[in-house]
């Protein structure tokens, strides 16, 4: 194939310039200011190490970074198993079906910040949710208001959000499946529940890793639902390390400080890609 | 197909799904013959299921368009809940439409969307032609490198960034809002696999006839990946449509301010009046409700696509 030798360089430059300005020069900026003590008002002075000596003996530091991970080992196998039930459900064969996949994407596509007051409403004291409970026998909980709590109710919208979305991921791979091997697994006498267990799990693999992934990746960055739901509190109980950085740099205007926990979340991440992009690689050659 | 159509269908089916559900088989089963009584309670269990996971995930925005439907006079706090309003009320959504300028903050986020939308078509594909399609020094890293930015998370770059849009003086314009969204490593990874399934005698062909690379790329490729540009699309205006965190930084210019955005503030403003917080969500999420409803074939399948590619 004959080609001119420059024509790659032309057609990535637009797109490339582009990363340039949103990504990869913000990212060295980001880690130089993490050396000074930028604070928006005064020019930006060196003070070495002093941000990251200052985020090691932080207690809230540990706390976001123990809740962070909190958040990833709640929200992200939730996210990879339930919506596998839930594509399994909407790739019924009956009437009607089409309007339940919408009713279910409707989460998707309403913005994070509705979908926060929306919850904070069904959280409240006398809400729906505890008189759920209520009609179930169990005692009322203050959803958001309580430290204990506060998190996990944070998560279950994220899980709620997402519902929708991972299964329209997983829909897409129940519906490669060729039907022959249900067929196949019938003739050799296995219930409903042995056919999902041995023919649909595994052919989802591709996709059970992609939603791995995608879920990963999404919950490393939560944000906005703790920003409308809870601020972050009480008492710090739901702030994770994102949290953190856009509090420290926004509002205390901390901003070489909180590029420093904004270096230190860029670490763990690029742990975490390294990790992904050898098993999406590894996927590539198989394809 | 609205939702109140398939609404309507979806009552009248279970009105008659009783002696409806025999036909609706469209394959016959070769190995168990189902006996119409076990296909009714497979079907009431799959319906019963259907329905409980529609209250789980409408339920909540349900109970939001009570509370903004309920008078002054009702009190919304009353337990145990009132589902259905006792007067049902247009009052506070008029309230919320004096102090929110719902058009205004429509045409923000439109056009944002619509602009962000356009530019990672544009510039999207174009970077995943190379990367699909053609040999070159660096193509993996330079891949590497792309991929390795859907990884970056935006709140670590979002001081650089908004310390550039003020030098460039983009606080407070539109350009301000889109820039950060121009061009995303997910795109380009998704056109990258949709050109990667063209035939080569396709694009061999068009190059003996003349075309160079640039022709190639708009009339042999971006054609037949269509629905991979339709599912950018879809991905793109999602993003866009809902993003939060870097308008707020970027603007304080209220007449600048997106449907999220001013949402919030409303939410702030209102503090504890719920039915006028309430209102005005259920009005901010109208358009894109309506836009979903229309569209839903484009969104579900583009999802579904964006799937199987990515």
């Amino acid at each position: 194939m004959k080609q001119s030798k420059i024509a790659p360089y032309l057609f990535l430059l637009p797109g490339c310039i582009v990363l340039g300005l949103i990504i990869f020069y913000p990212l060295v900026q980001a880690v130089w200011l993490s050396f000074t003590d930028y604070n928006i008002i005064q020019d930006p002075n060196f003070v070495g190490m002093e941000n990251y000596q200052t985020m090691i003996e932080s207690d809230l530091f540990w706390k976001a970074l123990g809740q962070t991970f909190l958040y990833l080992i709640v929200v992200v196998p939730s996210l990879v198993i339930l919506p596998i039930f839930l594509a399994i459900l909407v790739n019924q064969k009956v009437k009607g079906i089409g309007f339940f996949r919408s009713a279910y994407f409707v989460p998707v596509v309403t913005s994070m910040v509705v979908v926060g007051i929306t919850w904070k409403w069904v959280y409240a004291e006398q809400g729906v949710l505890n008189y759920i409970l209520d009609l179930m026998g169990l005692s009322s909980v203050n959803w958001l208001t309580s430290t204990s709590t506060a998190i996990f109710a944070v998560m279950a919208v994220t899980i709620w959000k997402g519902l929708g979305y991972y299964m329209l991921i997983y829909l897409a791979g129940l519906q490669s499946i060729p039907s022959d091997l249900y067929e196949a697994a019938e003739i050799d006498g296995a219930s409903k529940f042995k056919q999902i267990i041995h023919v649909t799990i595994p052919l989802l693999a591709p996709s059970i890793l992609i939603v791995s992934i995608m879920s990963s990746i999404s919950a490393m960055k939560v944000f906005e639902e703790i920003y409308v739901m809870t601020g972050g509190g009480p008492l710090n109980s739901s702030k994770t390390i994102v949290f953190l950085i856009y509090e420290q740099a926004f509002s205390r205007l901390n901003m070489g400080y909180a590029s420093a926990i904004g270096v230190v979340l860029f670490g763990i991440t690029l742990i975490i890609s390294i990790i992904n992009l050898k098993v999406m690689s590894k996927k590539e050659k198989v394809a | 197909m609205g939702l109140r159509v398939l609404k309507d269908e979806e009552e009248e089916m279970k009105k008659s799904s009783i002696t409806q559900h025999s036909q609706k088989e469209e394959k016959p089963k070769r190995i168990k013959k189902k006996t119409p009584f076990t296909k009714f309670l497979y079907n009431l269990f799959i319906y019963s299921l259907l329905i409980l996971m529609t209250i789980v995930t409408i339920g909540p925005f349900l109970w939001l368009l009570s509370t903004a439907l309920k008078s002054g006079a009702e009190n919304i706090f009353a337990y145990p809940p009132k589902f259905i309003p006792e007067q049902p009320t247009l009052a506070n959504f008029a309230r919320v439409m004096e102090a929110f300028p719902f058009w205004r903050y429509l045409f923000n986020s439109s056009l944002v969307s619509f602009v962000t939308v356009l530019l990672n078509l544009v510039l999207c594909s174009l970077a995943a032609y190379p990367l699909a399609r053609m040999k070159f020094k660096g193509k993996n890293i330079i891949f590497i490198l792309i991929l390795s930015t859907m990884m970056i998370p935006f709140q670590l770059l979002m001081i650089p960034i908004y310390l550039l849009a003020l030098d460039l003086g983009l606080n407070n314009t539109y350009a301000g809002v889109i820039l950060p969204h121009a061009t995303t490593a997910f795109g380009i990874f998704l056109i990258r696999q949709a050109f990667m399934t063209v035939p080569y005698e396709l694009e061999e062909s068009a190059r003996i006839d003349g075309c160079n690379s640039f022709q190639i790329w708009l009339r042999i490729l971006m054609p037949l990946v269509k629905p991979s540009l339709v599912t950018l699309a879809i991905f793109t205006f999602m993003m866009s449509w809902g993003d939060f965190l870097w308008p707020l930084i970027i603007l304080d210019d209220t007449s600048m301010y997106t449907l999220p955005l001013g949402v919030n503030a409303l939410a702030g403003s209102f503090s504890s009046d719920w039915r006028l917080i309430a209102a005005g969500s259920i009005i901010s999420i109208l358009p894109i409700i309506i836009f979903f409803i229309f569209m839903q074939k484009y969104f579900i399948g583009g999802v579904m696509k964006g799937a199987v590619k990515g």
